[in-house]
C-alpha cells in the first residue's frame, strides 16, 4: 500500500510545462475563438497514435506512459472543447482564479437578473409538482431552456471580443456570468431528465 | 487461414509479429460465446457439442467433478442447490446489493467476511468469482480446439453500466482461469464494432442492448474507423431473467402455490415462464402446462406485466441521449442486442423512441462476441489497418467522502477514458496527522446511496494547523475502466496508493491460493504455462528492442548503446536456457529497467514528431 508515486513528469506533461499551455498540444493560437472542427480531428490523429490500445503489445512502461500520454490528451480535449472551461483554462494561465466557487459578482443588475431567473425556474419546478400536463410543462420548460442558451451564447461573444482585446478584467467579470448560466442551464437539464419520469 | 510468418533462422521479423491467437469473449448472464477473426472475418466457434451458445450454468457433481454449460444445465430441475444460473448478477456485487437480489435467487447464498456473497454447494462455497472462472474455462476450451494450442490472449466483455466492482471481479474470473486479459470491452461498443467495420459507416448511432440479467444504451459517433462513445447508461439488474420472474410470479398465483416454495418448483416455474415468454415472441398466445395446472397467456396480458420494466429501459435511453447532447433526430439508426431486444414490443417502443432504421441483421445473441473478437484481433496487432481507435467513457461517476457523508465528484460519468484528474483536499483539525480517504461510484448526493469501493488512509501527515496540509488525491482510470488512486501530502511528499478492488473482489494472494487449490490444474500446467508466458514476455522485449536500437540508437551514448546491445544479447541467451519462470521474470524487469529512459526519450520523440506534424500542417493551412 506504501508504494511510489508514478513520477509525476512525463514526457508530455514536460512539454505542456514548458509552453504552459494544453492549446500547444493541438498547435492552435492560444485565443478563446478556436477551429473546433480542428481541435476535434487533431485530437483524434494524436488518440490514434497515444491511445493505450496502441501499446498493449508492448513493454509494462511503454504503457504506462501510453496511458498518462492519453489521459493528458483527453483532459487537454476537454478543457478545450467546452467554451465554459476554455473561458476558465485562459484566464487561469493569465494568473486569475477563475474556479467557479471563488466568483463573486457585484454587478447590482446582473445580482437581479440572477434573482428573476431563480425565480422563473422555481416556479416551472413547482408546477410540476401541482400535477400539470407534462406536454405543458415540457414546453414552458423548452422555451425556458431556449432563452437561457441564447444568453449564455450571447456572453460567450462578448467574453470571445474582451479577451481578443486583452482586457482581462471585463473577461473575467464576463466569465463570472458565463458559469452563472452554464450552473443555469445544468439545472434545466437537470429538471428536464426528471420530466421524463413523467411520460 | 491467414499465412503465419515464420522468422528467419536466428534472426527476428523486424516488421510484421507472428499472429497472435486472440480471442472475444461475451460473458453473458444466461449465455456465453467466443470467438475469432477468421481470414479477417469475425466468428463465433462452437463447442465440443457444434453448440455456438453455451448456457452460463456451472454444476457441482457428487464425485467433485465440474459441469458447464449444456451439461450443466440438464442438471438445473433435478439438483437446483448445486447448479448455479444467472451467476453474473452477483458478480462483483457486495452485502448491501444482497436484499434486492438474493432472495430472488434459486440457490443459498451466504455472505462472507469482506461482504462478498458465497454460494453453499456441496463442494463447499464457492464465490461468483470462481463459478465466473469456470465459465470462461470451457469458452477458451473451444479456442484451444479450435487453435489446437492455447489462447495467447482474450477480450472480455462487460455490461457498459458495470461499475469498478464488477469489472475488477470480471477481471478477477478471467485471471483464476488462466486468461490473460488484452482488454475489458463494453459489450454495446463491442456490438458497434460487429457493424461498423461491415461498411465504412459515419454518422451517430445508439445501441440498445437488452441481454439476459443487463441493460445497457450507448450512443456513439463513428467516423473513419474511430468509434466515440458519447455517452452511455443502463441498469445492470434489469434483463430477460426480470420478464421471467414477472411470468413466474403470475404462474405462481394462478396455480395457488405460495411464494415459499422449494427450490425444484421454483426452477420448474422458471423454466416454464421462459418458454412462455420465447413462444410469445412469434405467437399471439401460449398455452402453459406446469405443476398440473394448465392454462393460456396472452401477449397483450404478457406485455402488460413487463410494460413498467421496459418503460424504465425507454426512460435511461432519454437521459443517455440528454447526456450525450443528442435529439433524437441526429441518430441515424439504433442497434439491437441481447436476446431480449427480440420481444415486439421491445423493438415497438425503440422504433417509437429513435423513429430510425432499428438494425439487428447481426444474430443479436452473436454480435457481442463477434464484435470483441474483432477487438482482440486489432490489439494484438494482428490487422493490417492500424487505423481502428475505440474512446470509450467511464459509466458512473466517480467520488469522494468529505465532511458529512457527502459525495464530492472527482471524474463525472460519461468522461472519455483514459482519466486521470486530481483534486487538493486538507486537514479538518489541528495537529490531525492521518487522513481517511473514502472511494465511492454513483450519481447521488450521499455517500450512504453510491457504491463503496475501497477505503484507505494517508498516514504520517505532519502535524499542522486545520487548513494548512494540502493533501492531492489523483483518480486514475486506465482503458479496461478500472480506477486507482494515490493521495499525497504536497508539503511532506507523503505519498499513499491504492488499487481499487479490495471491497468485493479477491486479492492477488487470494486468486493464487485458489489456482494452488484448483484440483483440475496440475501445478505442473501451471509451472509451463507460466514459463511459457514469460518467455512469450521475453521475446517481445528483445524484438521490441532491436527494432528499437535499429531506428534510433542514435539517441542514446555509446556506453548506453553498448550496455544496453549487451543485455539484450544475455536475455536471449537466458530466455533459451531458463525453466525458472520467476528466475526469468526478474531478469526480463532488469532489460526493462535499464531500457527505461530509452523509452521515455522515443516516446518523447513521437510526441514531438506528432506535434511538429500538425504545427507543419497548420503552417500549410494558414
Amino acid at each position: 500500500m506504501w508504494r511510489e508515486l508514478p513520477r509525476l513528469v512525463y514526457s508530455l506533461t514536460l512539454q505542456v510545462i514548458k509552453s504552459k499551455s494544453y492549446f500547444a498540444i493541438f498547435s492552435l493560437e492560444m485565443d478563446w475563438a478556436i477551429d473546433l472542427l480542428l481541435l476535434k480531428s487533431r485530437y483524434l490523429n494524436l488518440q490514434k497514435q497515444f491511445h493505450p490500445d496502441k501499446f498493449l503489445m508492448k513493454s509494462s512502461l511503454e504503457k504506462r506512459l501510453a496511458m498518462q500520454t492519453a489521459s493528458l490528451i483527453n483532459d487537454a480535449y476537454d478543457t478545450l472543447a467546452s467554451p465554459l472551461k476554455r473561458a476558465q483554462y485562459l484566464l487561469d494561465l493569465r494568473g486569475y482564479d477563475a474556479q467557479p466557487e471563488r466568483h463573486t459578482s457585484c454587478d447590482g443588475l446582473f445580482l437581479m437578473e440572477q434573482i428573476e431567473l431563480r425565480e422563473e425556474l422555481e416556479m416551472i419546478e413547482g408546477q410540476n409538482q401541482n400535477q400539470n400536463t407534462c406536454k405543458d410543462l415540457s414546453e414552458r420548460l423548452g422555451s425556458f431552456s431556449t432563452k437561457i442558451q441564447h444568453r449564455y451564447e450571447s456572453l460567450q461573444n462578448d467574453f470571445s471580443e474582451s479577451y481578443a482585446k486583452g482586457l482581462l478584467d471585463n473577461s473575467f467579470s464576463v466569465l463570472g456570468k458565463m458559469q452563472f448560466f452554464a450552473k443555469l442551464l445544468d439545472q434545466v437539464e437537470d429538471l428536464e431528465s426528471r420530466l421524463i419520469i413523467c411520460d | 487461414m491467414a499465412l503465419m510468418q515464420i522468422a528467419e533462422p536466428g534472426g527476428f521479423p523486424s516488421e510484421r509479429r507472428q499472429q497472435m491467437r486472440a480471442v472475444g469473449i461475451d460473458l453473458g448472464t444466461t449465455n456465453s460465446l467466443i470467438a475469432v477473426v477468421e481470414d479477417g472475418a469475425p466468428k463465433v466457434l462452437p463447442d465440443s457439442n457444434g453448440a455456438f451458445l453455451i448456457p452460463s450454468v456451472v454444476h457441482y457433481e457428487k464425485d467433485g467433478d465440474v459441469l458447464v454449460g449444456a451439461n450443466a444445465q440438464s442438471r438445473v430441475l433435478t439438483d437446483p442447490l448445486n447448479t448455479l444460473s444467472s451467476i453474473k448478477r452477483l458478480l462483483g456485487r457486495g452485502i448491501t446489493d444482497m436484499p434486492r437480489l438474493g432472495n430472488k435467487l434459486p440457490y443459498e447464498v451466504e455472505v462472507r467476511e469482506g461482504g462478498m456473497p458465497t454460494i453453499l454447494t456441496r463442494y463447499g462455497p464457492v464465490s461468483p468469482v470462481q463459478v465466473s472462472s469456470e465459465i470462461l474455462r470451457c469458452a477458451v476450451s473451444a479456442g484451444k480446439a479450435y487453435f489446437g494450442s492455447e489462447i495467447d490472449g482474450a477480450v472480455i466483455t462487460v455490461p457498459a453500466y458495470f461499475d469498478d466492482s464488477q469489472r475488477q471481479a470480471t477481471k478477477d474470473a478471467a485471471t483464476l482461469a488462466g486468461i490473460k486479459v488484452l482488454r475489458l470491452l463494453n459489450e454495446p461498443t463491442a456490438a458497434a464494432i460487429a457493424y461498423g467495420l461491415n461498411e465504412s459507416e459515419e454518422g451517430i448511432i445508439a445501441v440498445y442492448d437488452l441481454g439476459g440479467g443487463t441493460f445497457d444504451i450507448s450512443i456513439l459517433r463513428l467516423t473513419k474507423g474511430v468509434f466515440e462513445v458519447l455517452a452511455t447508461g443502463g441498469n445492470s439488474a434489469l434483463g430477460g431473467d426480470d420478464f421471467d420472474r414477472v411470468i413466474a410470479d403470475w404462474l405462481c398465483e394462478q396455480t395457488g402455490i405460495g411464494p415459499s416454495i422449494d427450490p425444484s418448483t421454483q426452477r420448474l416455474v422458471m423454466t416454464a415462464a421462459r418458454s412462455a415468454k420465447e413462444d410469445l415472441t412469434l405467437a399471439e398466445c401460449t398455452s402453459i402446462t406446469t405443476l398440473g395446472w394448465r392454462g393460456v397467456l396472452s401477449r397483450e396480458h404478457f406485455y402488460k406485466m413487463i410494460d413498467s420494466l421496459i418503460s424504465e429501459t425507454m426512460r435511461t435511453c432519454k437521459r443517455v441521449m440528454s447526456d450525450a447532447n443528442v435529439k433524437s433526430n441526429q441518430i441515424r439508426e439504433v442497434v439491437l442486442v441481447g436476446g431480449s431486444s427480440r420481444i415486439p414490443l421491445v423493438r415497438e417502443k425503440v422504433n417509437d423512441l429513435f423513429g430510425c432504421k432499428a438494425r439487428s441483421e447481426l444474430d443479436p445473441d452473436q454480435v457481442v462476441a463477434l464484435g470483441a473478437a474483432i477487438q482482440a484481433d486489432n490489439l494484438a496487432g494482428n490487422r493490417q489497418s492500424e487505423d481502428m481507435l475505440l474512446l470509450d467513457v467511464l459509466p458512473l461517476s466517480l467520488g469522494i467522502e468529505t465532511m458529512g457523508g457527502l459525495t464530492e465528484k472527482i471524474i463525472p460519468r460519461n468522461t472519455t477514458i483514459p482519466v486521470s484528474k486530481s483534486q487538493e483536499f486538507t486537514t479538518f483539525k489541528d495537529g490531525q496527522t492521518a487522513m481517511s480517504i473514502h472511494i465511492v461510484q454513483g450519481e447521488r448526493e450521499l455517500v450512504s446511496d453510491c457504491r463503496s469501493l475501497a477505503r484507505f488512509d494517508l498516514r504520517d501527515i505532519p502535524p499542522m494547523v486545520a487548513g494548512s496540509a494540502k493533501v492531492l488525491v489523483t483518480y486514475e482510470v486506465d482503458a479496461d475502466g478500472l480506477l486507482n488512486v494515490s493521495a499525497m501530502e504536497k508539503t511532506s511528499q507523503v505519498v499513499s496508493r491504492i488499487e481499487v478492488k479490495p471491497s468485493y473482489g479477491l486479492d492477488e494472494n487470494e486468486i493464487l491460493r485458489m489456482l494452488d487449490d484448483s484440483i483440475r490444474y496440475s501445478k505442473d500446467d501451471i509451472l509451463i504455462r507460466n514459463l511459457r508466458e514469460q518467455q512469450v514476455e521475453a521475446d517481445r522485449l528483445i524484438e521490441d528492442l532491436t527494432s528499437a536500437l535499429d531506428r534510433d540508437s542514435d539517441m542514446l551514448t555509446k556506453n548506453e548503446l553498448l550496455s544496453l546491445q549487451q543485455s539484450i544479447a544475455d536475455l536471449r541467451i537466458f530466455r533459451a536456457e531458463c525453466s525458472d519462470h520467476n528466475e526469468l521474470s526478474v531478469r526480463i524487469g532488469n532489460v526493462a529497467k535499464t531500457s527505461e529512459s530509452f523509452a521515455e526519450r522515443r516516446m518523447n520523440k513521437s510526441i514531438q514528431l506528432a506535434l511538429a506534424g500538425q504545427t507543419l500542417e497548420a503552417l500549410e493551412k494558414g
